[in-house]
């Protein structure tokens, strides 16, 4: 233990020495001019290989792939029109978000109470402490210029607030479709679990139905399984999926997808990656490569992080990771047909400047929706 | 941009300090801080209110009053509540009297249950259990296969007689896998369930339905700690929905402070039982209060560091070169190279710094720390010759703009790295006289007490571990160049207070001057 407790000094160190350097210098904001970083190749973790013997009882016989029927290839429906369908299954979860703010502002005595459940309604909405703060501000200066509050005047008041918050002003369009003969290439990144292979399969099902050809790339060589799952939605489609081996190169097989792309003639491939913190420099230096390799054949196009509503003040930080290490162009927020609120997404959109492009509203294949600003606050504060 | 409680209380505080005696507004000011900190790091509302009030309560208290430090002790209250709450009655899991013990796993979709079950049946088959893994995740595609792999992995057995992907039914799959286990003789039954939403009715029945054909032993609720205001909604939902006898946390291995941990343990009253902290079979845990309590409050954590780089290298390699920063003058560039590249193989130095006490107030300069910093303070050591790394003296102009070409830098870049060296070189000179470090030789004063002792658990106060125990008595806080010098126990709270000497804005971090 004791050997240990002079890490700490090594690190300050190497703090003192390796940043201090560089702190006097320009930074280079674009990462194309860094000297090639000394590599410390990260390795794929590799399976643990399990040496001892496998107990008792193999799986009950069936093998699974047989009973799977061969997947009928469907015609998905085109996508327009999608946020309004999925409109009232966001209001199951959403309003009370909504209409708790109306209500409240509507309240006869708008005194420190009620401000402080003002206040209160939007940090459990995960909005954070600061933007809560500075969103309470505004409203209360927008209600003093309004003088009196009729209940029309309050929902406009609100919506104009929230619809500030979530920018409608920002591109949200989805780059998929690239200029010249090339396909357009879309990166799919972000933590474990948060939704990326639904999201691309989804994504791959609602393009198709569109009209387009799709090919999608399975860089998840390390969860178990996962090129399975990508290769289920493809089947269910008609997407080819290309896959590499089990703990495979991930850059390789996005590097083969998108040459497959180029090769089809293709207008999409999606890239679906394996799950990662973002504190794993290893597994993040990983993604950066695969990005660059796949540049070495045609650029990216887009680069979707997958965000979880359920993420708290965390999503911030994995927002920041990765727009460092690929440079996100947009966010699919998922999960929002539960009852977490998503409020991280106004601080990610604000401080990095990254929109929402996709809301995932639900397990089934058709539950992916463009974001869009209007109808969102429409039916957070219901009819 | 995050503020830490740390940084925040550190300017409370400050104000406070003369004073000795707390007013009624200070307690409100200070609860106000907790109340943002505890709100920042994703405690629920409902239960941030709860937890305050209560410290409130006891803060007015004659333990706050007659303390020396009361603004501290408002702190070390916190501390103790949440290291309570956290761990009441921690307790192992229930085994049946008649086998099989059947555990069942319950969650949203994405907290991470499949891996889960792979873990907790690997921990189980290394106590000489022999459990049956159960796939009863019909829903979401291969979900079968991939618990399948890590029944694999893990070395145990798996019952997935279902496709998955939509067919079959995953309550006659829970009941018949009992039966299964009898016969083949596992004392352990794990069943993965599909990952449902607190307010779907209709998956909220079933998995009431498959604990109705199972009667379980132990329902696991298994929770993401990267959660938000959330936690509080859909713990409530499964405690009412199926109910749960214990919490799981997962990916804990990320940066999330993980206020979820004591939501849930506040809301449901369930006990958190495991922690899973990456995504290897091994990389689970018993839950530690202690831990999650410093975590939560952001007031540094020492205990992680060292157990990350505990992970990382072993301690012989650790304290050789702990052991080269005392040797002042012999202290070698490439001393340093090896000590950047080890510190690299420890994560992000970012979240590294972030773990050290004090650094709060570097917040914003720490946000620009990158790593790739490093990688070039790398290539230009590595541009040099063996003998300008061990007698960097010898770097005159026509050999620095040499390197400068080779490393693909500029001249300025490579002066600064050597004048920061030299610098680097008187400093660790008077550190090793002035200090402790235990492990690196030369720390004078502790020497003797240096050594904690023998086989003692490492448990508590991280900042109690290993570290010097003498306390401020022949006050080696304030000895210059004693960096950690105030993590002396009794001196809560850690990390509030920058170590006298240990001042990190000299550090010329980037974003300053
Ligand atoms: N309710 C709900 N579940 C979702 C949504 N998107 C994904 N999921 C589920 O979240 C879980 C994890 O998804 P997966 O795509 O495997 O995540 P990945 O690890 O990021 O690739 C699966 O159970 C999905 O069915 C959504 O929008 N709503
Ligand atoms: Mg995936």
């Amino acid at each position: 233990m004791d050997g240990y407790i002079g890490i700490i000094a090594i690190i300050i160190v190497v703090i003192l020495l390796g940043i201090g350097t560089t702190a006097l210098l320009v930074r280079p904001r674009s990462k194309t001019t860094l000297p090639p970083p000394p590599a410390p190749t990260p390795q794929a973790p590799a399976p643990p290989v399990e040496e001892e013997v496998v107990e008792t009882v193999a799986p009950p016989a069936v093998p699974v792939e047989e009973l799977v029927k061969p997947p009928e290839v469907e015609v998905p429906p085109p996508s327009a029109g999608r946020m309004v369908r999925l409109r009232a299954r966001l209001a199951r979860s959403q309003t009370t978000l909504g209409r708790g703010l109306l209500e409240l502002l509507s309240r006869d005595r708008l005194d420190d109470d009620v401000w402080d459940e003002i206040e209160e309604t939007l940090i459990t909405a995960d909005v954070g402490v600061a933007p809560t703060r500075a969103m309470v501000e505004d409203l209360k200066t927008k209600v003093k210029v309004l003088g009196s509050r009729t209940p029309s005047e309050v929902r406009a008041l609100l919506r104009a607030e929230l619809l500030t918050q979530i920018d409608p002003g920002l591109d949200r369009t989805l780059h998929t479709s690239a200029p010249g003969e090339r396909p357009a290439v879309l990166l799919v990144v972000g933590v474990n679990g948060t939704g990326k292979t639904t999201t691309t399969g989804k994504l791959a099902r609602s393009l198709i139905g569109d009209g387009k050809t799709v090919v999608l790339g399975a860089a998840d060589t390390f969860r178990a399984a996962a090129a399975d799952q990508l290769q289920t939605w493809g089947d269910r489609v008609g997407a080819p999926v290309v896959r590499g081996p089990e703990a495979g190169d991930p850059a390789s097989v996005a590097f083969d997808a998108v040459a497959r792309g180029i090769a089809d003639k293709a207008d999409v491939v999606i890239v679906d990656t394996a799950g990662r913190l973002h504190t794993k420099t290893g597994l993040m230096d990983e993604l950066g490569k695969v990005k660059r390799v796949i540049e070495k054949k045609a650029q990216v196009d887009e680069v979707l992080l997958v965000l979880d509503a359920t993420t708290g003040q965390n999503g911030m930080r994995q927002a920041q990771v990765f727009g460092e290490v690929v440079n996100i162009t947009g966010i699919a927020l998922t999960k929002l047909d539960g009852t977490a609120k998503g409020g991280i997404v106004i601080s990610v959109q604000r401080e990095l400047g990254v929109p929402v492009k996709l809301v995932g509203l639900g397990e089934g294949p058709d539950d992916l929706a463009p974001f869009d600003p209007e109808v969102f606050v429409d039916a957070l504060l219901g009819d | 941009m995050f503020e830490t409680l740390s940084d925040r209380l550190t300017s409370v505080f400050s104000s406070l300090r003369s004073k000795g005696r707390l007013s009624d507004a200070d307690i409100d000011a200070t609860c106000r801080e907790i109340r943002i900190a505890l709100l920042e790091a994703d405690v629920a509302l409902p239960v941030v209110k709860d937890f305050v009030a209560h410290v409130k309560e006891r803060a007015r208290g004659a333990e706050v009053s007659q303390a020396l430090n009361p603004a501290q002790q408002v702190v070390k209250i916190v501390n103790d509540e949440l290291i309570e709450i956290l761990g009441g009655e921690t307790r192992r899991l229930r085994l049946a009297k008649t086998p099989p013990t059947v555990i069942m796993l319950a969650g949203l979709q994405g907290a991470g249950k499949t891996t889960l079950a792979g873990k907790l049946a690997r921990w189980l088959r290394d106590q000489n259990h022999a459990p049956l893994l159960v796939a009863c995740d019909l829903q979401r595609p291969n979900a079968v296969q991939q618990l399948s792999v890590m029944a694999e992995r893990a070395g145990v057995a798996v019952y997935a007689p279902e496709p998955g992907n939509g067919v079959g039914d995953p309550v006659r799959v829970a009941r018949e896998s009992i039966d299964h286990a009898r016969r083949q003789q596992h004392d352990v039954v794990i069943i993965d369930t599909a990952g449902r939403l607190g307010i779907d009715q209709e998956l909220m029945a079933q998995a009431a339905h498959i604990r109705d054909a199972v009667s379980p032993d132990e329902v696991l609720f298994v929770v993401d700690a990267m959660i938000g205001q959330d936690a509080v909604t859909t713990a409530q939902a499964f405690m009412d929905g199926v109910g749960f006898d214990g919490v799981v946390l997962t990916k804990l291995d990320g940066d999330a402070r993980g206020g979820a941990a004591l939501s849930v343990r506040h809301i449901t009253g369930r006990p958190i039982m495991f922690a899973s902290t990456g995504e290897k079979l091994e990389d689970f845990d018993a839950f530690h209060p202690d831990r999650m309590a410093g975590r939560i409050l952001d007031m540094g954590d020492i205990l992680t560091l060292i157990e990350q780089a505990q992970r990382t290298f072993d301690e012989a390699e650790a304290a050789k070169m702990a052991g080269k920063l005392a040797s002042g003058d012999d202290f070698t560039l490439d001393d340093f190279l090896e000590q950047m590249m080890m510190v690299r193989r420890m994560g992000p130095i970012k979240n590294l710094l972030g773990m050290m006490p004090g650094m709060g107030q570097m917040r914003d300069q720490l946000n620009q720390v990158d790593d790739r910093d490093l990688d070039r303070v790398a290539a230009i050591i590595r541009s040099m010759t063996p003998g300008e790394r061990s007698e960097p003296k010898i770097i005159n102009g026509s050999r620095r703009a040499r390197i400068a070409r080779g490393s693909g830098v500029s001249v300025t870049e490579v002066n600064n790295l050597v004048t920061r060296f030299f610098e680097a070189q008187k400093m660790m000179k008077r550190m090793s006289q002035g200090i402790g470090i235990p492990g690196m030789p030369g720390g004078k004063r502790n020497q003797k007490q240096a050594k904690p002792k023998k086989g003692r658990r490492v448990s508590g106060d991280p900042r109690k571990a290993g570290l010097p125990k003498e306390p401020a008595a022949d006050a080696p806080a304030k000895q210059p160049g004693g960096m950690l010098g105030n993590l002396t126990p009794g001196k809560l709270p850690k990390g509030l207070e920058l170590p006298p000497g240990f001042d990190p804005s000299k550090f010329n971090l980037p974003g300053q001057k």
